[in-house]
């Protein structure tokens, strides 16, 4: 399976380990991933609250060269997700707008019919590849981290990523990882706002909202938080430490992207995966496992909803003796 | 970062910051009237579900249900002043549970680019010039180069906040977070032609149908 790669600006800065991740797990995969040639910023939230023909503009020239390529666009960052979905979406929905950004996109000589789908790693994992799968594959162990799935914004909202799942709710990341033998736990917050551009803009509301992450996930006796974000993992590493590297009382949690732990799982280094990149390190072993274990049963049905995260996920006989 | 409590010379009468009221109703009412959905706000029940599920209601001064109440009123002078839509951080979680199904974020964006066209925001204001220097970046380059973005806006926004930000920067670095090169990517003149364009055309009027309710509702419903 092949798909176009659109890493967004974030991922050759602070997301660095969010790019080596994707790589190295679509790698472990046999999946080619293939980065869209010449691609541009997707103009994020910024660009809406200037001029909004303009943002779509911006936005469509991406969809206009992967559409030029014939993939499937995987993007990791969710706000890449959400602007690029939205621009599909909006164009489809709305005639004049779409007029006025053909008009834009001609003006290089580009032109789009918006068909192609706009995806999100999360989602290329369950439904392409499927938790059975990645389970099969898996090597390395993830029994007894104790991870804080954590969506974001805008993965689930306003569109979800993926098409079943709850956007109170959803569930996905925690089966994703419980299937590879991880334990989520309970996590309320886990569609809650980081706080996202306002660390820089209003950065004690920033703190608030991720301060409010940590602490439940500190509660819930996270190891780990996941995130599928790299503005998150920013802000959860940075709005820890008490900014600026004054440490912080109780000890920090450390934010890892999910692409890092299913990595790791499938038999990446750590190096590979990026986890030195990370500023608050995550203490975790990855022991290698002997058989590659045996699909554990979903925490609850997709597109059910659900918050319960379980102690242990129900393992079967077979995997109790291998891991 | 204190908020600042008074705009530049405000004058008492309504005519604030020099233009009329009117004026700047008819630019709000159009900004308005372009957002899929606008017509919703008429119905709009008040429940408050919208400031209920708002991570940042608690640092507005004025909550949401409360801007789309002062829309309602006609009073738009009193919402461009607030915070609040320079504080929301658009995560649509309003949007998901409106009752009403009103686009309040999108209301916001709107809200934000009437503030931006009207100037309506103090000086060296962190959101506008975080916005600014974001779309020129990308007009530079076509990507955005972190490290560029955030030393320009510190830059802009008060140097002694630039200092503060260094010992984490360091800490970024030797984490090899930062990219210090920048390149522009082939397609730039192609890119900066189109945005050219586009900046050059109105923006349309996306008026979505809302359908009517055609349901019984009341003691209709129930017989």
């Amino acid at each position: 399976m092949e798909y176009s790669y659109y890493p967004g600006c974030s991922l050759h800065a602070t997301g660095v380990a969010y790019d080596k991740s994707m790589q190295a797990t679509f790698k472990a995969l046999d999946a080619g991933l293939i980065e869209l040639d010449d691609w541009n910023c997707c103009g994020a939230t910024a660009y809406m609250s200037v001029k909004e023909t303009v943002a779509f503009t911006v936005s469509a020239r991406n969809l206009a060269l992967a559409e030029r390529a014939g993939r499937d666009i995987v993007t990791p960052c969710s706000a890449c997700w959400c602007v690029l979905n939205k621009t599909r979406t909006y164009m489809r929905k709305l005639p004049e707008l779409r007029r006025h950004v053909e008009e834009s996109l001609r003006e290089a000589g580009m032109t789009c019919k918006f068909d192609l789908p706009v995806r999100h790693p999360l989602e290329v994992l369950v439904n392409d590849f499927g938790i059975a799968q990645l389970a099969s594959r898996q090597v390395r162990s993830l029994k007894g981290l104790r991870v804080a799935c954590y969506y974001g914004c805008q993965i689930v909202r306003p569109e979800r990523a993926l098409e079943e799942e709850d956007q109170e709710v959803p569930m996905a990341l925690e089966n994703l990882l419980a299937g590879l033998g991880a334990t989520p736990v309970p996590f309320s917050p886990k569609v809650r706002c980081c706080g996202g551009m306002l660390v820089a803009t209003f950065e004690s509301v920033a703190r608030e909202l991720t301060g409010r992450l940590v602490e439940w996930a500190r509660v819930e006796g996270a190891d780990c938080i996941a995130t599928t974000c790299p503005l998150c993992q920013a802000n959860l590493e940075v709005l820890q430490e008490g900014g600026n590297g004054e440490g912080t009382a109780k000890p920090p949690i450390p934010a890892v992207y999910f692409t890092q732990l299913v990595g790791m799982a499938l038999g990446c280094s750590e190096r590979e995966v990026g986890l030195h990149h990370n500023m608050i390190p995550l203490k975790f072993e990855f022991p290698r496992m002997a058989k590659p274990t045996t699909r554990h049963p979903p925490l609850s049905p997709l597109g059910k909803g659900g918050n319960r995260g379980v102690a242990e996920p129900a393992p079967t006989t077979e995997a109790a003796s291998n891991v | 970062m204190p908020w600042p409590t008074g705009l530049k010379s405000l004058p008492p009468e309504p005519g604030i910051f020099g233009k009329t009221e009117r004026e700047m109703q008819e630019a709000f009412l159009a900004e308005i009237d372009r957002i899929p959905g606008g017509e919703r706000l008429r119905r709009c029940i008040q429940c408050g579900t919208c400031t209920g599920s708002c991570p940042v209601s608690y640092a507005m001064d004025l909550t949401p249900r409360e801007v789309v109440a002062y829309f309602r009123a006609g009073a738009i002078d009193m919402i461009l002043r607030s915070r609040t839509i320079w504080v929301c951080a658009s995560c649509y979680q309003c949007t998901t549970r409106c009752p009403a199904g009103i686009k309040i974020t999108d209301l916001l964006y709107a809200l934000k680019r009437v503030g931006f066209d009207q100037r309506l925001f103090p000086q060296k204001f962190p959101v506008y010039v975080m916005s600014e220097t974001f779309v020129g970046q990308i007009k530079k380059y076509g990507r955005n180069h972190e490290a560029e973005l955030l030393r320009k806006y510190f830059l802009k926004t008060g140097v002694m906040r630039m200092i503060k930000q260094v010992p984490l920067a360091l800490r970024l670095f030797r984490k090899g977070r930062i990219k210090l090169t920048a390149s522009k990517i082939r397609g730039i003149e192609g890119l900066r032609k189109m945005i050219a364009r586009a900046e050059q055309l109105d923006e349309p009027r996306l008026v979505e149908e809302v359908q009517p309710l055609t349901r019984a509702v009341g003691y209709q419903a129930i017989g």
